[in-house]
């Protein structure tokens, strides 16, 4: 390891000195604390600490997998394995001619429907306000759900998505990855779908290992020249 | 002093304490991070004959909702004696002393944990004193502090604490039962090592403007050692036997 990475636990001072604090640290006088458990990061004139641990919590543009909790005659609430709930307006769903006479919300969504939404609005005085009008959004009709914890989402979609490609290449697989640490997989046949269930809860379990993609491969089976 | 064994020695001429230990030497602590599988952080900490087990749960919905805050989140804190924790048996009703306690510890995490971070949500943290001999409020306060950084609850710094005391005349670290009982004063400290701030002082007793001087003193020099343990526990369960 380097020394610009470190191994940081709250408290600990990474840097003194000009630097940026960015996710994770704060600047108390000249010293750059590191605010969780993680992996201090310092490049350019910036310092991060990627977390181990923790809850989910929202950010604008994140795609996130929500599980419907409940509808009012407006709007439904999802679950979204944080410490908010997700907002999903009817008029998300139904259009500008929504009426909360004419429509009924549980003919579109029912309690315990999955749904991949992205986080449209989160500002702390109100829960998030996720849509599922877009491309890929939506109601998911199959699939998988496994639940990983969410810092280790970054691990399993890997440097520029090279580890969840991975998978799907060797499985046959669609995996549809929730910032909040839930994910969908879908699969044809049965063999290739335990797989890549099998390798995503090896990402979760052993997020911290340096030559994790080598082992994936090798569990995988995936030769050296046909990837 | 209201002693109840009159003729226990507290301190020796060689400066040995009752238990055998030096002045400033701190009884044997062992801190381990994890533990509990449902909680969402937990620590188990031996602090001497001390045994307690703290998870955390959080940042979650408020219940009751009107307790609540929209500009901040809310610390909750609950410390409580198992029945079996003492020689003779504790009812396990939440007696003046663990409410007080609660409050204490509660008061002393509230600088480190940045509340501010989940707004309308809190954070409880169970602490269970399974066996208890003087001290607790410091042994859990510091195991508290790893089951928050374990729940990955953004921290501005780990808190350690230990009691420091006046035995005998002497100024001592790490006040133990019959020491508390004996002795002539008792005063926790909760400490935060980076930012060099104090977030606990209690006393009880009597103790001059330089004898008090030197307990402060005293006290955070033992808390630095208690937060090399922290660090240790943290850095083993995340990072293996061979982190840096």
């Amino acid at each position: 390891m380097d020394n610009k990475r470190k191994y940081v636990i709250p408290g600990d001072v990474i840097t003194t000195g000009p630097f940026r604090p960015e996710q994770n640290v704060i600047l108390e006088g000249d010293k750059i604390i590191s605010t969780t458990i993680g992996i201090s990061e310092i490049y350019d004139d910036a310092v991060k600490v990627i977390t181990l641990t923790g809850k989910y919590i929202p950010k604008i543009d994140d795609l996130v997998i929500g599980k419907i909790k409940s509808h009012t005659s407006l709007s439904w609430e999802l679950d979204i394995n944080s410490c908010y709930v997700g907002f999903l307006p009817a008029q998300d769903v139904f259009g500008r001619d929504f009426s909360a006479h004419a429509d009924e919300l549980s003919s579109k969504l029912k309690t315990g429907d999955l749904v991949a939404a992205r986080i449209a609005n989160f500002d702390r005085t109100r829960d998030p306000l996720v849509t599922i009008s877009d491309r890929d959004l939506g109601k998911i009709d199959s699939g998988v759900l496994i639940k990983i914890s969410p810092s280790k989402v970054p691990r399993l979609i890997g440097k520029k998505g090279s580890m969840i490609q991975m998978i799907e290449m060797a499985t046959n697989a669609a995996v549809t990855i929730g910032q909040n640490g839930w994910v969908v997989v879908s699969c044809e046949s049965p063999e290739g779908l335990l797989k890549a269930k099998k390798a995503i809860e090896m990402v979760n379990e052993k997020a911290h290992v340096a030559n994790l993609t080598d082992q994936i491969k090798e569990m995988l089976q995936i030769k050296d020249n046909e990837s | 002093m209201g002693g109840r064994d009159a003729t226990m020695v507290l301190l020796d001429e060689n400066g040995i304490r009752c238990d055998g230990r030096k002045v400033d030497e701190p009884r044997r602590i062992m801190i381990r991070a994890g533990g509990l599988k449902n909680a969402d952080g937990s620590a188990y900490i031996e602090f001497g004959n001390n045994k307690i087990l703290v998870g955390v749960f959080g940042p979650r919905d408020v219940h009751p909702k009107h307790m609540s805050n929209t500009d901040t989140g809310i610390l909750r804190v609950r410390y409580h004696m198992e029945p079996f924790s003492v020689t003779e048996r504790k009812n396990p009703a939440p007696s003046r002393r663990e409410i007080e306690i609660s409050k204490v510890i509660k008061e002393a995490l509230e600088p480190a944990v940045m509340l501010e971070k989940f707004p309308r949500t809190a954070v409880d943290v169970f602490i269970e004193v399974l066996q208890a001999d003087g001290g607790t409020r410091c042994a859990a306060l510091t195991a508290a502090s790893v089951a928050l950084a374990d729940a990955g609850i953004p921290m501005r710094d780990m808190v350690a604490a230990i009691a420091a005391g006046k035995v005998a005349d002497t100024i001592v670290l790490d006040v133990n039962n019959e020491e508390d009982q004996a002795g002539q004063a008792d005063m926790p400290i909760g400490y935060m090592p980076s930012l060099e701030k104090i977030t606990l002082l209690q006393l009880d007793g009597v103790l001059t403007p330089e004898e008090y001087k030197k307990c402060v003193d005293v006290g955070v020099q033992g808390c630095k050692i208690v937060y090399e343990l922290q660090k240790k526990a943290l850095t083993d369960k995340y990072f293996g036997k061979g982190g840096d």
